[in-house]
């Protein structure tokens, strides 16, 4: 669909399209907007946030209102704008990692990924398969976790508090699985260029089973709290549908995708981890509505526990970390017995290892969509350019087209799952 | 992806289409990449967009790089990618810098790829690229007021004093 030709039947629309205001209909273009605008009597805008405790963080949205209907709607963000990219070229390699991690905060794993995974191209390295398979375990535990947050915030933005306390339960049990693996619940720097920072300890594969075996019940117990909620459902159902072809011109990508019909996950289409070697399934919608998405997400939460499961099941023995001693760290005991050792020690803790020149965008699948990470290397031990192409922040381009024509309580509802994450839109 | 010979057919159908639009090619770590010149991006990306058998029809990612001190100094990288075949291809744009105050100038991809529109003003935020069209081209992360174009190579990191209430009184303009 062009931009000029955005008018849409009722059955590209979803379920019923019967009580929709008319410049849903109309269509969603900016030159559109206008004409649509034209009819109206009177429109009153207002601000809404940053501080707003619905906006997930601090964004701000410039809401045009013609009675309780939003007319159009501007986001403004920045507010918590740090320069990460800007300070990753001041940085050595290995030291860019935690900046990054704290783009996105809510999917660190997935940020390490990404930036590790296109240092490892522009290096060629390879990975050992049991580096890989708990940088799986890691990604679809933080995956959970992610979700988890999500569907918490969003159930208590409608009106359901308990559901937060109850995600939050899960969240705080794969947090301590964080904790065991990698000594911090939050922001675990785990991953390094060629492997993990350490191997897993012992007992860790007990809990996470543990945590596998207790998982779908829990998900069955969400499904059971919301699923019944006569609130929740009038709240989703039919609420903030945007069709898939538009989702696709504005380069919408994750679960918003996924929802409105389109089974694009690029766990299964690219090979950057080996989830080839795992029975997963990609949940998909039907309508693109919010309860889509809600269900999407909570079918996502099942198919990572059985990754999950299958990874901790087939881990493979091995090194945890590449055997390239001008990139990985050698291990601890070598250092007083190998003045080799210690010398790759000490050159790789004061410069860092250098890349060859060269580009990479390296993307994955993030909780929330394709999280690309670009990193330009010049030759030297720090990179050119750092760059991350954050799903929230191109995600976001689609709240407009979610509410306007809508009520300004749906306008909630849209955004609490499109679930932007502030600190990754502004980085 | 496509191969390297696959990435110089690509090359050579734009080329008789446009004439001198690609400058180059360049297939490093199995990413083929498309340099064009900055003038012609509309239809090259218009080209690959929606000729049968090209079909890159997603925009995943659209980023600036500043090659200081290498010439042209400024690049915008077009991501593509065709979902079914699951190819992707890098468009990089390039731009000399025109020298002084004047900023770069490059026609905007919004009417393409409207997905272009957020992440052509954060472009235009930290690097000070023009992109002519862009129907609402304002700074998106950095203040409206900022001056500078804070990711470019020669713009110095830490330059800005940290405004307490105890040293406003020592910032220009801070209070009237």
């Amino acid at each position: 669909m062009s931009i000029a030709d955005t008018t849409r039947t009722p059955e590209q629309m979803g379920r019923d399209a019967i009580g929709r205001t008319e410049a849903q209909v109309i269509g969603t273009s900016p030159i559109e907007r206008t004409s649509a605008l034209e009819r109206e009597e009177e429109l009153f805008t207002i601000n809404m946030g940053p501080h707003h405790p619905a906006t997930h963080g601090v964004l701000r949205l410039l809401v045009s209102l013609e009675g309780e209907v939003v007319r159009d709607l501007k986001p403004v963000m920045g507010y918590v704008h740090t320069g990460i990219e800007k300070s990753a070229e001041q940085k050595s390699y290995w030291k860019v990692i935690p900046f990054l991690e704290r783009m996105d905060y809510l999917s660190y794993y997935f940020n390490m990924e990404a930036f590790c995974g296109a240092v490892e191209r522009l290096l060629e390295l390879e990975i050992p398969p049991r580096a890989a398979y708990l940088r799986v375990i890691h990604m679809e535990l933080n995956r959970i976790h992610s979700h988890l947050v999500g569907l918490g915030t969003t159930a208590l933005d409608l009106g359901a508090i308990s559901m937060f306390w109850y995600c939050f339960r899960e969240r705080d049990t794969i947090l301590d699985l964080f904790e065991m693996s990698s000594g911090a619940r939050m922001h675990t720097r785990y991953f390094q260029v060629g492997g993990v920072i350490e191997d897993i300890p012992v007992g860790f594969e007990r809990k996470v089973l543990e945590f596998c075996d207790l998982m779908p019940e829990r998900i069955d117990q969400y499904a059971a709290l919301l699923d019944q909620n006569e609130i929740f459902l009038q709240r989703t159902r039919n609420t903030g549908v945007v069709s898939r072809e538009r989702l696709l011109e504005l380069g919408v990508t994750g679960p918003l995708l996924r929802a409105a019909g389109e089974p694009w996950d690029l766990r299964k289409v690219h090979d950057y981890l080996p989830y080839d070697d795992f029975e997963f399934d990609i949940p998909i919608g039907t309508v693109g509505d919010n309860y889509d998405r809600y269900r999407v997400r909570l079918n996502e939460m099942r198919e990572s526990v059985r990754i999950i499961r299958q990874a901790v099941e087939g881990l493979p023995e091995g090194p945890f970390a590449a055997d390239d001693r001008k990139v990985v760290l050698p291990p601890r005991h070598e250092l007083s017995t190998s003045m080799e050792s210690l010398i790759h020690h000490f050159k790789l803790v004061t410069e860092g290892f250098r890349v060859p020149p060269g580009e990479a965008y390296f993307p994955i699948e993030g909780p929330r969509g394709e999280l690309g990470c670009f990193v330009v290397a010049d030759g030297s031990s720090k990179p050119v350019r750092v760059h991350m192409r954050d799903p929230s922040f191109v995600n976001l381009q689609a709240l407009r087209d979610m509410c306007v024509g809508g009520y300004v309580a749906d306008l909630i509802a849209n955004l609490a799952m499109l679930d932007p994450i502030l600190g990754g839109i502004d980085r | 992806m496509p191969d390297a010979p696959g990435l110089e057919l690509i090359a050579q159908e734009v080329n008789t289409r446009h004439e001198g639009a690609v400058l180059g090619t360049s297939f490093e770590h199995g990413q083929a990449t498309l340099l064009v010149s900055g003038d012609s991006i509309v239809e090259v990306l218009t080209y690959l967009k929606e000729a049968p058998g090209q079909e890159y029809d997603i925009l995943s990612s659209l980023h600036g790089v500043d090659y200081l001190p290498a010439e042209p100094r400024f690049a915008v990288h077009y991501e593509l990618l065709n979902m079914p075949r699951v190819e992707r291809l890098r468009v990089k744009a390039l731009l000399p810098d025109p020298g002084g105050d004047a900023l770069p100038e490059l026609d905007s991809v919004y009417g393409v790829f409207p997905g272009a529109d957020f992440q052509e003003r954060e472009v235009y935020d930290f690097f000070g690229i023009l992109f002519r069209g862009h129907p609402d081209l304002r700074r998106i992360l950095m203040p409206e007021d900022y001056v500078g174009w804070p990711q470019r190579r020669d713009f110095p990191v830490g330059g800005e004093p940290v405004i307490f209430t105890n040293t406003e009184h020592t910032v220009p303009g801070w209070i009237r």
